[in-house]
């Protein structure tokens, strides 16, 4: 397992907003948190990014304890649900920040953003700010800016919250091809089951503050663990996509 | 109907090919609706005239009445140049410590979380709650010879009250809250998600504040500095208690002319106020200008 957490426990002023929560993901894989709204999945990616402490319990990325590691030396690129922007930085000093804080030579960060620049096909755009981009743009800025320090592990909370119904599928099998193409260990927070069923090799699902199942797609809709799992997730839905999805691959 | 309709709704390609449809506000044109309008202005034009206008023309009026000699005569006087004196570097001070306190302190209570923020924040307010008279009179009690600070600061031959660093105190004291005040909704609006993804990234708490959290206050800040500038100029209330209006020594531009009317030098009075009025026309000028830029 490349992350691993072990029996985290989480309060905020007495609320318990992870409970006794244990699982691992595998290296190269994408992983998706599933849950209710509330259930605690955000708790849960900013206390392996070192936003939060757990109140008990280790974390262990790589086979290491980084419990009391700060979140910037933990090799983890983090895209936050507004994306969190620089907004008085264009893109492409967005994207060159996280090296520019490492120190690196001008030159080589000038190849790494144009690269990036060209990965997230947006290289006519360096110079524009934030503000001046669509929801799906400023998204695949701010994978730009997690990815270019080269971590070892994507943190990503609702990637796909503020975008469009319309564009956000696009941007998912965007996404999915972008994390498979760099193969980066990879979390993601989601809401929408569809959203986890398709692009997640594995789906953890959290409801409030416990883990209630960890499995693929296809497990977790045909085995249910738990009343929860059962109620929660829409197998028909699964079904429906699951056929679509081989009609496309043949 | 149709074209109507055309006309209020813009569309709009916007980014990568989503159809955005925006309404457009329609014109108000309704003949009622411009006669309200124009009875609004006129009070209110009528209003700022006879409150705010009309008294600073008397003031310069008054200053000019005998003559332009006179005028300078009492603007060179020697106790006016040395409250004027006072009075900027005063207000100086103030802004310094005040800008200085109030970015640390808006900074700190925006972006990190601990018990007793709330607490912290509401205290930070007590100058605008306090009648500056009694501010004054506090520092009389705490500084003073009966004071429960008075023997000790006696023993190290340190005058606070009837003296420029009471004065100074008093200005910062009164002064306090603004800088805070104007920061603090900003960056408080702005959120810490930006600083948390730069440290993430690695970045130090100085960078942070440099690169993320300084260029989103800027304005806000010179516009808090502008404010608190001038009410440390024009304050009277708690400098007027703690300062023992020593003529020449600690005696600031507003005590000043409050000295020379109830001598009944009434024109030396409108002359040393004229000065103040100059002081706010400029800051006037220089807040029009932020607040322009600030939007
Ligand atoms: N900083 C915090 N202070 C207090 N309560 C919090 C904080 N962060 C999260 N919570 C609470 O913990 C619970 C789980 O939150 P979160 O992890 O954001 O859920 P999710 O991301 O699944 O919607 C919520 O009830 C939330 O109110
Ligand atoms: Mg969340």
């Amino acid at each position: 397992m490349y992350v691993q957490m072990e029996h985290i426990n989480k309060t905020f002023d007495g609320f318990q907003a992870s409970n006794d929560v244990t699982f691992g993901v595998e290296k190269g894989h994408l992983a998706a948190l599933l849950g209710p709204s509330g259930s605690g999945k955000t708790t849960i990616l900013r206390m392996i990014a070192g936003l939060d402490k757990p109140d008990s319990g280790d974390i262990m990325i790589d086979g290491m304890r980084v419990n009391d590691l700060p979140g910037s030396r933990r090799g983890i690129g983090f895209v936050f649900q507004n994306y969190a922007l620089f907004r008085y930085m264009t893109v492409a000093d967005n994207i060159a920040f996280g090296l520019e804080v490492q120190k690196k030579g001008k030159k080589e960060i000038r190849t790494r953003v144009e690269e990036l620049l060209e990965l997230i096909s947006m290289q006519d755009l360096g110079k524009r700010y934030p503000h001046q981009l669509s929801g799906g743009q400023r998204q695949r800025v701010a994978f730009a800016r997690a990815l270019a320090p080269n971590p070892q592990l994507l943190l990503l909370d609702e990637p796909f919250a503020a975008i469009d119904a319309k564009v956000r599928r696009e941007l998912r099998t965007w996404l999915k091809e972008m994390i498979g193409r760099v193969g980066i260990t990879s979390i993601f927070v989601t809401h929408d089951q569809e959203e986890a069923m398709e692009v997640a090799d594995t789906i953890i699902i959290t409801n409030q503050g416990r883990i209630e199942q960890i499995g693929t797609p296809e497990a977790i809709c045909h085995h249910p663990a738990t009343d929860f799992v059962s109620e929660f997730v829409d197998v028909e839905r699964y079904e429906a996509f699951a056929a679509l999805a081989s009609s496309h691959g043949s | 109907m149709a074209q109507k309709r055309q006309r209020t709704y813009q569309q709009d390609i916007v980014g990568d090919g989503i159809l955005a449809v925006q309404k457009v506000r329609e014109p108000h044109t309704e003949a009622s609706g411009k006669g309200i309008r124009c009875g609004l202005i006129g009070i209110c034009a009528l209003f700022l005239f006879v409150m705010l206008v009309l008294p600073l023309a008397v003031v310069v009026i008054n200053a000019l009445r005998d003559g332009w000699a006179a005028y300078q005569e009492a603007v060179m006087d020697e106790y006016t140049v040395r409250a004027l004196q006072l009075t900027l570097f005063t207000a100086v001070t103030a802004v310094a410590v005040n800008t200085v306190f109030g970015v640390f302190a808006a900074f700190l209570l925006s972006k990190f979380y601990f018990r007793g923020r709330q607490i912290l924040a509401a205290l930070i307010d007590i100058p605008f709650s306090i009648s500056p008279v009694i501010a004054g009179l506090v520092f009389i009690l705490t500084f003073g010879n009966v004071g429960w600070m008075g023997d000790f600061l006696k023993a190290h031959g340190i005058r606070i009250v009837f003296a420029v660093p009471g004065v100074v105190l008093a200005t910062v004291f009164v002064t306090f809250p603004f800088v805070f005040r104007e920061l603090f909704p900003v960056l408080n609006a702005q959120g810490k998600d930006e600083e948390e993804a730069a440290a993430l990234m690695g970045a130090g708490w100085f960078t942070i504040f440099r690169k993320i959290t300084f260029p989103h206050m800027k304005w806000a800040l010179l516009y808090g500095v502008i404010l608190c500038a001038a009410r440390a100029l024009g304050e009277f209330g708690a400098v007027s208690v703690i300062s023992g209006h020593l003529r020449g020594k600690t005696n600031t531009l507003p005590l000043h002319v409050e000295i020379l009317y109830n001598e009944f030098n009434t024109t030396a009075a409108f002359a040393v106020s004229s000065i103040l009025v100059i002081l706010a026309v400029l800051i006037l000028i220089a807040r029009t200008i932020v607040e322009w830029k600030k939007a």
